[in-house]
């Protein structure tokens, strides 16, 4: 079982997705059998264990500070729906993040 | 009913790079749009960030320069959220583990006038951590435009403990933080270029009690005094709403340089939940304790320290100090004329002459809008030169003036100026009589002289500036005054 119901709206909410009343129940039952199974990791004793960043045990993996190419701006904007004045056009949003 | 103000800032800085935090897209300021982006940049599919090795570095110099405690080892974190200035829909940043935790940073608080040094004091800091910042939006009527120019870019945010109590201490703050990321070379600090960018945590409680107010986020700031102003507002309108009863929500707001008011963007119950989890595709960073010895070798002298050091070794007044040293150019420039006089000039005379004939130049008059020394023809020598010159006998300080004004126009050596012009102070004391016998011989200086030899000794004075005027300028004041009481004696 679920270490904790889920709150399938917020979660939609956070995902910016929009989903039916059959889907609720669908992806609430699916997300609940995910949280189970890995609410299974909180069975095993890692007293002891120092948590790991990452499978390879590396650190200091850095890049000296050379310019390399940057994309014309025609390809930048390739993928934009909308564009002007070589600029993405979005909807108006005024939020702030 | 008194009330006590808590003011903590969370300030974003550009670091100065020629690259970005996790890819090696160029980036400088004032690009045409969307000319600045890579792969990485547009989180196109498949693409991996690799972290830039001197914003790290840069990052670890400004947590020493704060007296931050660098951690061993520090990781970074995704911050998520949907935002058109983000095309990845998360952020790169530091959740739990930032490369710098506490630290401080000394201010000087408003002095009783403008001459006299404020009480010094420091700010304490929570943390300082590494992230990239996010795109550029430029709203309209009916759209917005993104520009990514700027996404990515590496970004430091230094948050502070809510230790600021008014709105002229943050302003002293933001001044000293500014001038030392300066000094060190670290950022431009330029708020209206957005490489200093600030947001205020604001909250007001009854004088005496204990737990904080509710807090108030503050937000669209883009200049120090605009900082400055929009928190005094805010510290007044909340005082204002708590005496009239009301209560304070958790809220940002944001300030309207135009209007000069504060008004509310979001309430806290939208706040964001940014699920940050730590990103898989960033190795650790680890910073060994003998990086940080060799690292902390680079940190320039702090401005405050250099000020005091001005003020006690070279018995530099307060006033002078506190205009050369917030600027490390300018108090750079002091110390190299001050050196190549070869001690043969008192300091107060070199730092005079940077401190108020230079500026006025580089000022135009007007108070804003310096011009930067690199604007200027002059180096540390020409300064030296002159103050040599004057310090020798050569000239006289009226005719340094004249040197000044010319060989800040032309770039000429003051002593190449002396010898062009023929400006050297009169020495020949044969001719300085002639023309003081001549000038004491003008009838309208009758009385003048008859009210000197009756005692009067002040009386003389009117005839000291035709005397100059015949020299040219070129004669010692004090010599004038010697020759006359000795023509008229």
């Amino acid at each position: 079982m679920p270490s904790e119901k889920i709150d399938i709206d917020y979660v939609a909410r956070l995902a910016r997705i929009d989903l039916t009343e059959e889907e609720k129940v669908t992806f609430a039952e699916q997300l609940g059998n995910i949280l189970a199974y890995v609410d299974k990791l909180n069975q095993v004793d890692v007293s002891g264990v120092e948590p790991m960043a990452h499978a390879f045990a590396l650190e200091n993996v850095l890049d000296d500070d050379e310019p390399g190419p940057a994309l014309t701006v025609k390809d930048a904007l390739r993928n934009a729906p909308a564009q002007r004045d070589n600029q993405i056009v979005v909807p108006k949003v005024v939020e702030d993040a | 009913m008194e009330f006590t103000a808590d003011i903590g800032l969370e300030v974003h800085v550009q670091l100065k790079t020629k690259s970005k935090m996790f890819t090696r897209a160029p980036y400088h300021y004032g690009a045409e749009p969307n000319t600045l982006t890579d792969p990485v940049v547009l989180a196109l599919p498949g693409v991996l960030p690799v972290m830039n090795k001197e914003a790290v570095r840069k990052t670890v110099l400004l947590g020493l320069l704060c007296k931050c405690k660098i951690a061993e080892r520090c990781k970074w974190d995704r911050k998520n959220y949907f935002y058109p200035d983000s095309p990845k829909n998360y952020q790169l940043s530091q959740y739990d583990q930032p490369i710098c935790e506490g630290g401080e940073v000394e201010i000087e608080m408003l002095g009783a006038s403008r001459n006299v040094m404020g009480e010094h004091r420091m700010v304490q800091l929570t943390r300082i951590h590494l992230e990239e910042d996010v795109g550029k939006l430029t709203h309209f009527a009916n759209d917005s435009l993104v520009d990514y120019n700027r996404a990515g870019a590496p970004l430091c945010e230094i948050v502070t403990e809510p230790d600021m109590h008014n709105a002229d201490e943050v302003f002293a703050f933001l001044t000293a933080l500014r001038n030392n990321i300066v000094a060190a070379g670290l950022s431009d600090c330029d708020m209206e270029k957005g490489q200093m960018r600030c947001d205020a945590n604001i909250s007001v409680r009854p004088k005496g009690q204990e737990t904080l107010g509710t807090k108030v986020e503050l937000k669209n700031m883009n200049t120090i005094s605009g900082v400055r102003n929009a928190v005094a507002y805010e510290i007044k309108r909340q005082i204002h709403a708590v005496t009239s009863g009301e209560a304070i929500h958790q809220q940002t707001r944001r300030w309207d340089p135009v209007s000069q008011v504060t008004t509310k963007m979001r309430d806290k119950e939208e706040s964001h939940d940014y699920r940050y989890f730590p990103e898989p595709d960033l190795m650790p960073v680890s910073i060994g304790a003998q990086q940080l010895k060799v690292l902390a070798k680079e940190l320039p002298e702090l401005p405050f320290d250099r000020q005091r050091r001005f003020m006690e070794t070279l018995d530099l007044p307060y006033t002078l100090t506190s205009v050369l040293c917030p600027d490390k150019e300018l108090a750079d420039f002091f110390e190299e004329a001050l050196a190549d006089t070869g001690g043969k000039v008192a300091p107060k005379a070199v730092a005079n002459l940077i401190a108020n004939d230079l500026l006025r130049e580089l000022s135009g008059g007007e108070e804003e809008g310096r011009l930067p020394l690199s604007a200027c023809k002059l180096a540390p020598a020409h300064i030296a030169d002159l103050t040599v010159l004057v310090e020798d006998g050569v000239i006289t300080k009226q005719i340094a003036q004249t040197i000044f004004t010319e060989m800040y126009a032309t770039g000429k050596m003051p002593s190449t100026l002396v010898e062009e012009k023929g400006l050297q102070a009169h020495s020949d004391d044969g001719e300085l009589e002639s023309i003081v016998r001549e000038v004491a011989a003008d009838p309208k200086h009758e009385k003048a002289i008859s009210q000197f030899k009756d005692g009067n000794t002040k009386a003389i004075n009117s005839l000291i500036g035709p005397i100059m005027k015949a020299t040219q300028g070129k004669a010692d004041p004090r010599k004038i005054q010697d020759m006359l009481a000795k023509v008229l004696g």
